[in-house]
């Protein structure tokens, strides 16, 4: 059984350039996958960010927040701003935007996190209604509403100006002369979802992240061991709060435009999703759940009845006309259907996620090659709960 | 020596009933105290107005010469007044070494302490104090299991070995052998003994009249919410108010 403990140095250095590997080859395997364009890839960056982060707070403290769309908006906001004022240049937009993030997370972290359970839910769902609205209503004059908040020609950009630096009629983002858009973009966001993962990685290898845990396994018990979690719970917030602030400013990297409805409360559900399905309080788990959703949406949002058709052209043409009866309202629009159909089979099967499943195959694996009887007893305990790989 | 703790006219009652009246106690340094009674005595309400849990109607209490009443339960902790609880209770998703790492960590750290980047493999120090603490209480096999998976009497243990770990000034312990087989409680009875000698004060809340007097300096007997009677093993067995509190009590049983 395996502990934080007992993870060595070495290990996590392995896991980490394993992790590295993996996600710049993304390329090379997502055109086996079908998924080989820099659009798709990025997405599963950004929103493997997005999990990642989520996870720190809900995975490791068992707090769970319906608001985190709402960091995820603001990042994207001060992207597009620093855009807009400063430079073109990415790297003040992703500092500014974590900064700003964390700010606003403290902020509400601070109010919600005075209760807990299915009370602190609520309220952080509701400052994210709260600030969802106000981007639309109040706020017109940062977020320029409905029409979404968007980089002109003609804006200051202070720095960009000073050193006496360009821009075409619809300025890009770019990385000291280097626009990114298409690969150059994916790789920008892969390098951050690399620092994310090992900032992730150091946290669960910490007493820090074993004392989040220890609150969320009885944090009555925690305060009268002598740890006053309420700081605890809140920078953990404002930590994840930073990462959807970077996945925010990501989205407004790679598409230098920022709209209010990221910050719907149906963008906190999906990332809800994501790290459920992946394997809550998981190392891998959070990016796992988030690249297999992004990708099924891809997939089942591109088919339309035409395609349908083709699928169930070999059947008769009434059993044809049936199946595409059948299977229409899961595609295209209807994919949420699919995604909800998914998500059950997982949760109800296997309660602890992609991750666990994997698990049980690797077990089921082994046991094979392995003469009955000699399965070590309390393998099978636990290996879904606490800090797996 | 002086008084470590100093309980002062403590009341409390929920809604009408009086669970403590005028609770006056004096906890001396260093020795091992035992609270007994009868059920509903009020002994738990009294050790949980004592780290803060209750906030006593009236009255103060008194830890090494500071005020505990109102103070947050880490201050309490921080301050050195430990409790152990009645119904153990653990860190059940964690492993054991990790349980009694915690505790470890909160005397080093402080009330909060943010180091993320600070491997847990480094903490030597504090792994092999909680491997110690594990050997005491002869759970060091178990260490890498989950503490919900365990026995409830190795829970127990397991949260004697995470009170003992903090070197309190003052433990105070709930029915540390409750639910236990007499071969554990025997061996939770020579672990207290042993602890004794290293001049940590113990209040002790039991039921079992074996560990009362084998290991207490001075016991005070509880019922209904007053103090009748504080003294010396010896002065207890003889008073005839305890004889009398007990007896009647079987009269009514």
């Amino acid at each position: 059984m395996q502990t934080i403990i007992t993870s060595s140095r070495t290990r996590d250095t392995i896991i980490l350039a394993l992790f590295a590997l993996i996600v710049l080859t993304a390329p090379l395997w997502g055109q086996l996958i079908g998924a080989g364009y820099p659009d798709l890839l990025q997405k599963f960056a950004i929103f493997g960010l997005f999990a990642i982060g989520y996870n720190i707070m809900f995975g490791l403290t068992g707090y769970l927040s319906f608001g985190h769309a709402a960091f995820l908006g603001v990042g994207s906001y001060t992207a597009v701003w620093s855009f807009k004022l400063l430079s073109m240049n990415a790297i003040p937009a992703v500092l500014f935007a974590i900064l700003l993030s964390g700010l606003f997370a403290a902020a509400i972290g601070f109010l919600s996190l005075r209760r807990t359970g299915i009370y602190f839910s609520i309220l952080t769902l509701a400052f994210a209604q709260m600030s969802y609205n106000l981007a639309y209503s109040v706020l017109t004059p940062i977020t320029n509403g409905e029409t979404g908040l968007r980089v002109l020609r003609d804006d200051p950009r202070v720095i960009d100006t000073a050193l006496g630096i360009q821009v075409g009629s619809s300025p890009l983002s770019d990385f000291f002369g280097l626009t990114l858009t298409g690969y150059p973009g994916f790789y920008f966001c892969a390098v951050m979802l690399i620092l994310g993962f090992w900032f992730s990685l150091k946290i669960f290898r910490s007493p820090y992240g074993m004392k989040l845990l220890a609150i969320k396994s009885n944090q009555v018990r925690m305060e009268y061991t002598g740890f006053n979690t309420r700081p605890y719970l809140l920078s953990a917030f404002v930590i994840s709060g930073m990462y959807a602030g970077l996945a925010g400013s990501l989205m407004a990297i790679t598409d230098p435009l920022a709209g209010a409805e990221r910050m719907q409360w149906t963008a906190s559900g999906e990332v809800v999703l994501m790290t459920i399905l992946g394997g809550l309080g998981t190392l891998f788990g959070p990016i796992l759940g988030a690249t297999t959703i992004k990708y099924f949406e891809n997939i089942f949002s591109a088919f339309n009845e035409q395609v349908l058709h083709q699928a169930f052209d070999f059947l008769p043409q009434v059993l044809t006309d049936l199946m595409v009866a059948i299977t229409s309202p899961f595609v295209g629009e209807g994919w949420h259907l699919t995604l909800g159909v998914l998500f059950m089979i997982i949760i109800i099967f296997i309660p602890g996620g992609l991750i666990e499943g994997i698990e049980r195959f690797r077990r089921l694996f082994r046991r094979r090659h392995q003469p009955p009887g000699e399965n070590p007893p309390g393998s099978r305990s636990h290996s879904s709960r606490g800090p797996a790989t | 020596m002086s008084d470590i703790l100093d309980i002062h006219n403590v009341n409390k009652t929920f809604g009408g009933l009086r669970a403590l009246s005028d609770i006056h106690l004096q906890i001396e340094e260093g020795t091992i105290h035992a609270i007994i009674g009868p059920n509903g005595a009020g002994k738990s309400t009294l050790l949980n107005c004592c780290i803060g849990r209750l906030v006593p109607d009236t009255g103060t209490v008194t830890f090494n010469g500071q005020s505990m009443i109102g103070l947050q339960p880490w201050d309490i902790n921080h301050a050195g007044m430990v409790r152990v609880f009645q119904t153990p209770e653990i860190f059940p998703d964690l492993p054991l070494l990790q349980n009694v790492m915690i505790p470890a960590l909160a005397k080093r750290d402080g009330t909060f302490c943010f180091n993320p980047l600070r491997s847990l493999a480094g903490e030597k120090t504090i792994y092999k104090e909680a491997m110690t603490a594990l050997a005491d209480v002869g759970l060091d096999q178990l260490c890498n299991q989950h503490a919900g998976s365990i026995s409830r009497g190795d829970k127990r243990r397991l949260e004697l070995a995470m009170g003992l770990i903090q070197h309190p000034k003052l433990l105070l312990l709930d029915e540390p052998t409750a639910g236990m087989s007499r071969h554990d409680t025997n061996r939770t009875i020579e672990l207290l003994q042993k602890i004794k000698e290293r001049g940590m004060t113990k209040v002790i809340i039991e039921h079992d009249m074996h560990v009362v007097f084998s290991l207490a300096d001075q016991i005070s007997v509880l019922a209904q919410g007053q103090i009748i009677e504080t003294g010396t093993p010896e002065e207890i067995k003889n008073s005839a108010k305890v004889k009398e509190a007990y007896l009647g009590e079987a009269d009514n049983a």
